[in-house]
């Protein structure tokens, strides 16, 4: 199995972690990043899902 | 045009709204169909070559006033970007065109545009030296230092807006490039706050650089300025303690952007002597002001409301003040397409759309920038503009917390 990666917006910082999900908009913890939809955006600045780029591998 | 969402509004329209959106971005990596590609045009292809008539103004009034004689040349820049660009909005009109979503990844690969920005930077500088080499040793009386000190700093300051689009881009090049150019007016820590910060918090009450529904740009000016230096320190300082490290560090960006500023004036007091530090540091107040006054017209009044988790809703095309105006667009890379920047903020600026839904300014910033300066006339046109975007409920506006009671009592009556 591929390990959990870690995805950080390019533009404020903000981080998806898909081990964790984004619960609070029904992105179920364990949520692969090509699984989100593409029309979500950064909760914090509203960027695309276009402007995040894969940061590190989590520790898991 | 009224806003529809109500505070805490429903997930579906959240996620409706963010659809339509962003449906272009989406189909953006879908392969552009040939034929659509071909036969669209960029009418502003060839203008956006305009935007370099800014930073070669020294030149360009060096020139005139060697032509004519008058000194009266150094000054008009101002009657450039205050008199001449808000008529050439009024008789050119406005652009409401956007680009096919099919040739919207063509669009961006097409590096001519780029270009036209990098430009601008070996410009502005040559255009600092020489302003140096006049202010000392040109020969020129007080006025005329005073007139090109302001040319300067009306450079420096479209400097920032050409550091703002380079600076949201993911190649490196092109965010160095944008500190490079933040360096004439000591504001490399826009670049942190303004990305880190501003894009966060934008439309909310705790955005410095939001400006509120009763607000003047004299209130604003210094809560944006000192507010965004603060905030700019404190992502740096998080950033940096997140890595085990202190504030004080090389790699700190705010502090080694200064740096490069003082770096900048420091070369330029040896080489042209340190008479020239008092025309630098006034032509930098002049640039940031500049920005400043952006600034404060680019959400005025408008809030996120805050959904039932406590958190803001995302922004969206409703919570930026849009302009269509051509003139004011091509010297500004489309920064007046500002509802689609916050979207999509790495998107490039020949590419950025105009959006039905977002309020519009009644003119382009050139013109609106002048308003702002007198609050009365600013108030009377904007106040109105900001009611009618929230349906007449005026509580739905993001306002300023001294002047609350005295906006209500004056606004209120119209709420449902």
């Amino acid at each position: 199995m591929n390990p959990v990666k870690v995805w950080e917006c390019l533009v404020c910082g903000f981080v998806y972690d898909e081990a964790e999900g984004w619960p609070e908009e029904g992105i179920a913890p364990g949520t692969r990043w090509e699984d989100v939809p593409d029309d979500w955006c950064c909760p914090d600045c509203g960027a695309a899902k276009a402007d995040f780029e894969m940061v590190e591998t989590s520790r898991a | 045009m009224a806003e529809i969402a109500q505070p805490g509004g429903s997930p579906a329209r959240a996620s409706s709204a963010s659809q339509a959106q962003r449906a272009p971005s989406a189909s953006r990596s879908e392969q552009a169909s040939q034929g659509r590609q071909a036969t669209w045009r960029d009418g502003k292809r060839y203008l956006w070559l305009l935007g370099l008539v800014v930073p070669a103004y020294p030149f360009t009034a060096w020139g005139l006033v060697e032509l004519t004689g008058s000194g009266f040349f150094w000054w008009s820049a101002l009657l450039i970007v205050f008199g001449l660009v808000p008529l050439l909005d009024l008789l050119v009109g406005k652009d409401s065109n956007n680009p096919p979503d099919s040739v919207l990844a063509w669009l961006e690969g097409d590096r001519y545009y780029r270009w036209c920005t990098y430009l601008y930077l070996p410009l502005q500088y040559a255009g600092l030296v020489l302003a140096c080499w006049l202010w000392t040793t040109g020969g020129l009386s007080a006025a005329d230092r005073a007139g090109l000190t302001v040319t300067v700093g009306v450079v420096a300051g479209l400097g920032i807006n050409t550091a703002h689009e380079l600076g949201h881009k993911k190649e490196s090049l092109e965010r160095w490039l944008a500190r490079i150019a933040l360096a004439q007016t000591f504001y490399g820590h826009f670049y942190i706050e303004h990305n880190r910060g501003h894009h966060v918090r934008v439309a909310t009450p705790e955005d410095p650089a939001s400006s509120r529904l009763g607000q003047t740009f004299w209130a604003f000016l210094p809560r944006s300025v000192f507010g965004s230096l603060r905030s700019g320190w404190h992502l740096e300082k998080a950033r940096l303690a997140r890595r085990g490290k202190g504030p004080w560090t090389p790699q700190n960006d705010v502090l080694n952007a200064w740096a490069m500023s003082a770096a900048l004036f420091g070369a330029l007091a040896v080489a042209f002597g340190p008479g020239v530090l008092p025309y630098l540091a006034v032509q930098a107040v002049i640039g940031f002001c500049l920005l400043e006054v952006v600034n404060y017209l680019e959400h005025y009044g408008l809030l996120r409301q805050k959904g039932a988790t406590g958190r803001y809703e995302r922004c969206t095309p409703r919570h930026s003040w849009n302009s269509d105006d051509i003139a004011s667009n091509v010297f500004l890379y489309h920064l007046q397409r500002h509802s689609d920047h916050h979207a999509n903020p790495t998107r490039r600026y020949q590419a950025l759309r105009h959006f039905e839904e977002s309020p519009q300014l009644p003119s382009g910033y050139a013109g609106m920038i002048l308003l702002a300066l007198v609050p009365p006339l600013w108030r009377r046109v904007m106040d109105p503009l900001v009611l009618a975007h929230y349906g007449g409920d005026v509580a739905r506006a993001n306002i300023q917390p001294r002047r609350r009671a005295r906006v209500l009592a004056r606004y209120g009556g119209g709420a449902a």
